[in-house]
């Protein structure tokens, strides 16, 4: 299983992988942001915790569609299921690769990129707390909406229609972690509630998603 | 333990398309299936994978003892052919590919990256891929496609050798790999055309 992990990891570095399509979109989003609003640090440091979990959901939904579509195509996946590691691990696996390689730059990134956006200096380290607890369960969530579409032509918008009611809450808490760190609020709680969303997605999630691509596989 | 099937029902799109296929393949031995395009030996084989659930009838055979090669071969074009192999060699928990590499003649394309390759070394490396399984029942789909004679007779050493050390092979082929093995014609069971399982049809969902 682990073979497959680094195997994710080589192909998203090489030529063509992804790696740093949703970073450079996120870098987008947020050097835009500002020109877009106006220069007014007040309104900026307001937004800024919400632009920014938008902005790294989103940059997340942009290469979940990868997850399964490409080893569909080569006809990868048909071997996986046919090997002896379980398909639930094979799920978990790729959806781990996917953070390593979407989720983890934009932890990274987020500080920097909270300055252009006037974040308040105390909630930078909410804001990498909340997207390291947070950035996994969209990986995970994204890998099930990918299995799920996994087969259908131009799956994409479906994919992103199925996942993004399930990113809301991973969203709202997200930026409520920010949000009360900024305003120097007890954020604990809230903290513990992304947690435990993640935790219950990917406990449950790799199940579904390989139920669904058993049956794509079909 | 070899592999024995029992009057085995395969579906393809709601439909039944092959009905009541019965044989057995005993350890040392290979199975030819032939057929037209069309008549279900990619479901057939499928099914015997474990990817797709039969209608009816059963597949006996050891768990985890089948190794599915099939119509594409699985390939990642960024990483090289070295890389590719030993992927697959430890997802199956193997170490070793050197062998598989001398058996297909790959060494001196060790380092190349898949997308490099031709439409023949690719089939080369996916069935350099069986190798690595260290599967005794080879199911294999149309495996000669695109190979040259030489390289068809690369894939006939290597399925004798797997026999002769008490492997098993079901093989679906148009044409003579040059080694004698039974043969099962699959249009024998092809399914009467009014045999639609039930109301529900999966096809529309």
């Amino acid at each position: 299983m682990i073979a497959l992990f680094w195997r994710d990891m080589r192909l998203a570095m090489r030529a063509g992988g992804g790696f740093g399509l949703g970073l450079s979109f996120f870098l987008i989003l947020t050097v835009l942001v500002p020109f877009g609003v106006g220069p007014q640090s007040e309104i900026l440091s307001v937004i800024a915790p919400g632009i920014l979990w938008v902005g790294a959901l989103l940059a997340c939904l942009l290469s979940l569609d990868r997850i399964f579509a490409l080893d569909f195509e080569d006809g990868s996946l048909d071997l996986l299921a046919t090997a002896p590691i379980p398909l639930e691990g094979v799920v978990a696996m790729k959806a781990a690769a996917h953070w390593v390689t979407t989720g983890l730059p934009l932890v990274i990134a987020a500080p920097v990129l909270g300055v252009l956006l006037h974040l308040e200096g105390g909630a930078v380290r909410w804001l990498i707390l909340g997207l390291i607890i947070g950035t996994p369960a969209l990986s995970m969530i994204g890998a099930f909406g990918a299995g799920l579409t996994v087969g259908l032509k131009r799956g994409g918008l479906l994919m992103s229609l199925l996942v993004l009611p399930l990113y809301v809450p991973t969203l709202i808490f997200g930026a409520e972690v920010v949000k009360r760190g900024a305003l120097g609020m007890e954020v604990q709680g809230v903290i513990l509630i992304l947690s435990a969303i993640t935790l219950a997605v990917w406990a449950l999630l790799p199940f579904a998603a390989a139920a669904a691509l058993r049956i794509n596989l079909r | 333990m070899g592999l024995r099937v029992d009057n085995l029902t395969v579906e393809r799109g709601g439909l039944a398309v092959l009905e009541g296929v019965s044989f057995e393949v005993a350890a040392g031995e290979a199975l030819f299936l032939r057929g037209p395009n069309g008549i279900g030996k990619t479901t057939l084989l499928r099914c015997l994978a474990g990817l797709q659930p039969p209608l009816a009838g059963e597949v006996h055979a050891a768990p985890d003892s089948i190794a599915y090669g099939a119509h594409s071969d699985g390939l990642k074009a960024t990483l090289s052919v070295e890389e590719n192999l030993s992927f697959w060699a430890k997802v199956f928990g193997q170490g070793e590919i050197e062998a598989a590499l001398d058996a297909f003649e790959l060494q001196p394309l060790r380092r190349r990256y898949a997308q490099a390759l031709s439409a023949g070394q690719k089939r080369r490396l996916g069935l350099a891929r069986m190798l690595v399984t260290g599967r005794p029942i080879w199911v294999l789909d149309e495996p000669t496609v695109s190979l040259d004679v030489a390289s068809v007779g690369l894939f006939a050493d290597a399925v004798r050798r797997h026999l002769d050390q008490g492997g098993m092979a079901v093989i679906a082929t148009h044409i003579d790999l040059g080694f004698e093995a039974r043969e099962l014609d699959v249009s024998a069971f092809r399914a009467k055309p009014a045999a639609v399982q039930d109301e529900f049809d999966e096809a529309f969902l």
